[in-house]
């Protein structure tokens, strides 16, 4: 626990804690208050989501169960607080939140973490499939199809905050948010968070030395499930609603697509995810119908060729720029990014020609076709050559870098 | 007993289908080490292939040739994708087909909007095969049978009786030596990931115009799919048949009971109050319950017995 209170880091999360405090009155409007209330929700939940996979090696399909099983019970209790039977601040839901997620990580942990790997994918996807498709049978508790609705300004303000201004939902979210971040961080420097990235690494070592690989899955688990009860109830709270969808198979592959962009590699690989996936799932999907299709690409190209996600991007070029060879990068960056952005809009262009009118008996227009045809041959013969002349930078450099990684 | 009979007459139809979708899924689970989550895309690509092809050349002719576009699909998928991203571990393949997934749904909706297409079930085969009492029984789904009992012969007599056959089993568990003799065994990965999505296609081919062919079909099917295989054990044919036939059969049936908890307490002779808390909680019908009941026997399994019905080992 330490190095956790080392000067550096205090700075660090200092400015972290800053930056909460200071981005509304940079992004005051209405909807950016909204959105910066919905990346905090969704950065608690995609690092609670890297707890399992980033640190355990879990790779789960049915993360968003926990988080909506939280969502539920917190909108319940909320509503319990308006009903007069429960004396609880609206500040401290997200621990009912919380401790919904740790019981059923408990739970359901107990059955799923027996198996490791593939297995365990499949299986959380079907754990994910059942609490679904029970969520619209026991229609008293989920709601059936409109789900539970509830209102946050329950019990009256406490200390002059009501939480009816978004701005007091958005610092209530960022307060929670700074807190699990703070705390999933210091997790991972716990006993607990070193056997899981042994047991993650190499499962039977770890019970040579002494200690049981499930035990430890299913207690990370239960973990995981706690932190994104908290996100849970943060979102009702947030949107005053909440519906089944919430703990469906979209939202549990959601935060694989965010987990994976931002990388999982680094314990801050995945807000990046976060807040990218958010950003651009609020401004693309007012723009096209098809910010699905781009994600679904992004998301391969990713894996294709930067498994590591952008947080491993950005990470090898810390040694880049220690060793003051950045300047060396950049005329090839420049080139690649110039013909992948030519690329890139010969196939925007393609693909929203196509959605525009659906492939057989849509429009037709032949010079546009042409247009984006050729954008994306020239762009993609360029491009190739742009990352030929980056890969070869590189390697002319790593003499050079060795000293510094 | 009409209603016995017929239910499971179909219940079996919807597992041999069911098995035409795990049994590609558990070849390329087995050999390659890679669950395929598109695979029940290729399935909706199998559909909505002899929609198209179904317009231009007929039924038949699609039967054969929407399959094999898939398959080539399938082949050009594994070449070039996933063939790249095996040298980043059984994780990054698995999260490769799960981008997949999204991208063969969203390029059909491109293609061919998002409401269903009018894919029908061919006129020489749109009659009463038979009639029990008094239900009939339609024709297609006979065929259905035969075709996918056909299909898995074909399959069992490729895999052990053919020289081809012998180098895929061979290269399930001895890829290194099978190499050693010659045999190209990427090859041979392409070759058997291209035959699984072939055959979910042909699941496709069969069950699209039985069921409906729309964007959400893949999704619908995808979660069941894997279901099955862990319920039937991770690579093991025979325990995918069997779970199959027991999921179709699950399913079948209990979609079709409409009796409740309270139902077995008036037939036992006891009454339970229609005010009390209990009664909206006993008073779910079996059919209600149907969506779950799958993944209940999948967790239920996982406690008991957690390699599976066939599986040889635990994880």
């Amino acid at each position: 626990m330490n190095d956790m209170f080392n000067k550096g880091r205090l700075v660090l999360w200092s400015f972290v804690a800053l930056i909460f405090v200071v981005l509304p009155f940079i992004f005051s409007g209405g909807f950016s208050l909204s959105m910066l209330s919905q990346m905090g929700i969704m950065i608690i939940f995609v690092l609670s989501y890297n707890m399992l996979l980033g640190q355990t090696g879990l790779l789960s399909f049915g993360h968003a169960v926990y988080f909506g099983l939280g969502a539920f019970m917190t909108a319940h209790a909320i509503n319990f607080v308006e009903a007069g039977t429960l004396g609880l601040p609206i500040s401290l839901m997200p621990l009912i939140g919380g401790l919904t997620g740790l019981c059923f990580g408990l739970l359901l942990g107990f059955v799923t973490t027996r198996r490791p790997g593939t297995p365990f994918a499949m299986i959380s996807l079907g754990i994910a499939e059942m609490v679904a498709a029970s969520a619209l049978m026991f229609t008293t508790f989920f709601g059936g199809e409109g789900g539970i609705v509830t209102n946050r300004t329950a019990g009256g303000a406490v200390w002059g905050v009501s939480y009816g201004p978004q701005i007091q939902v958005y610092y209530l979210i960022a307060v929670w948010c700074f807190l699990s971040m703070v705390l999933m961080f210091a997790i991972t420097r716990t006993p607990l968070g070193r056997i899981a990235n042994a047991v993650r690494d190499n499962p039977e070592r770890a019970q040579f030395v002494g200690y049981n690989p499930t035990r430890v899955r299913w207690l990370m688990m239960s973990l995981a499930g706690f932190f994104a009860g908290i996100g849970g109830a943060l979102a009702t709270i947030n949107y005053e609603i909440i519906t089944a969808e919430a703990l469906g198979l979209m939202a549990s592959g959601n935060v694989v697509l965010m987990a994976f962009i931002g990388g999982i590699g680094q314990f801050w690989g995945p807000m990046i995810g976060a807040v990218l996936v958010t950003l651009l799932q609020s401004a693309l999907s007012n723009f096209t119908q098809a910010w699905l299709l781009y994600f679904g690409l992004l998301f391969l190209l990713i894996i294709l060729y930067s498994p590591g996600g952008i947080s491993n991007l950005i990470s090898i070029h810390v040694p880049v720029w220690r060793a003051g060879l950045i300047k060396k990068l950049l005329p090839s960056y420049g080139y690649a990014l110039l013909t992948g952005f030519v690329t890139l809009l010969g196939v925007v262009g393609g693909i929203e020609m196509l959605y525009r009118g659906t492939l057989f008996g849509g429009i037709n227009d032949g010079t546009t076709w042409v247009i984006a045809a050729l954008l994306i041959c020239v762009g993609g013969f360029f491009l190739k050559r742009a990352i030929g002349s980056v890969r070869r930078v590189w390697e002319d450099m790593s003499p050079d870098l060795a000293r510094w990684v | 007993m009409e209603f016995f009979l017929i239910t499971l007459l179909n219940s079996l139809s919807y597992g041999l289908l069911l098995f035409m979708l795990s049994s590609g899924l558990t070849l390329i689970f087995s050999m390659m080490g890679v669950l395929n989550f598109a695979h029940a895309s290729f399935y909706m690509l199998g559909a909505y292939f002899a929609y198209q092809t179904g317009l231009v050349v007929g039924f038949w002719p699609a039967l054969f040739l929407a399959p094999l576009l898939v398959g080539i699909v399938g082949a050009v998928t594994e070449r070039y994708g996933l063939r790249k991203v095996h040298q980043f571990g059984h994780v990054a393949e698995l999260l490769f087909t799960f981008g997949l997934a999204y991208v063969i749904e969203e390029i059909v909706h491109i293609i061919w909007g998002r409401a269903p297409v009018d894919y029908r079930i061919p006129e020489s085969l749109d009659f009463t095969l038979f009639t029990l009492y008094n239900t009939q029984y339609p024709a297609y789904r006979a065929f259905m049978m035969i075709v996918s009992v056909g299909m898995l012969i074909s399959l069992f007599l490729v895999l052990t009786k053919t020289r081809i056959g012998m180098i895929v089993q061979a290269s399930l568990t001895h890829p290194h030596m099978v190499q050693a003799l010659g045999h190209n065994v990427p090859r041979v990965f392409m070759l058997v990931f291209a035959g699984g999505c072939a055959l979910a296609g042909l699941a496709g081919v069969l069950g699209g115009n039985l069921f409906i062919t729309e964007p959400g079909m893949a999704f619908a099917v995808g979660s069941i799919v894997f279901v099955v295989v862990v319920l039937g054990g991770m690579g093991s044919l025979v325990g995918a048949f069997i779970a199959s036939l027991l999921i179709g059969a699950i399913q079948t049936f209990s979609v079709a009971l409409d009796l409740s908890f309270i139902d077995l307490m008036t037939a036992l002779g006891v009454t339970i109050d229609p005010d009390s808390g209990w009664y909206g909680g006993l008073s779910i019908t079996i059919s209600q319950t149907a969506p779950v009941l799958p993944y209940l026997l999948m967790v239920l399994m996982l406690i008991v017995r957690p390699r599976g019905l066939m599986g040889t080992r635990e994880s």
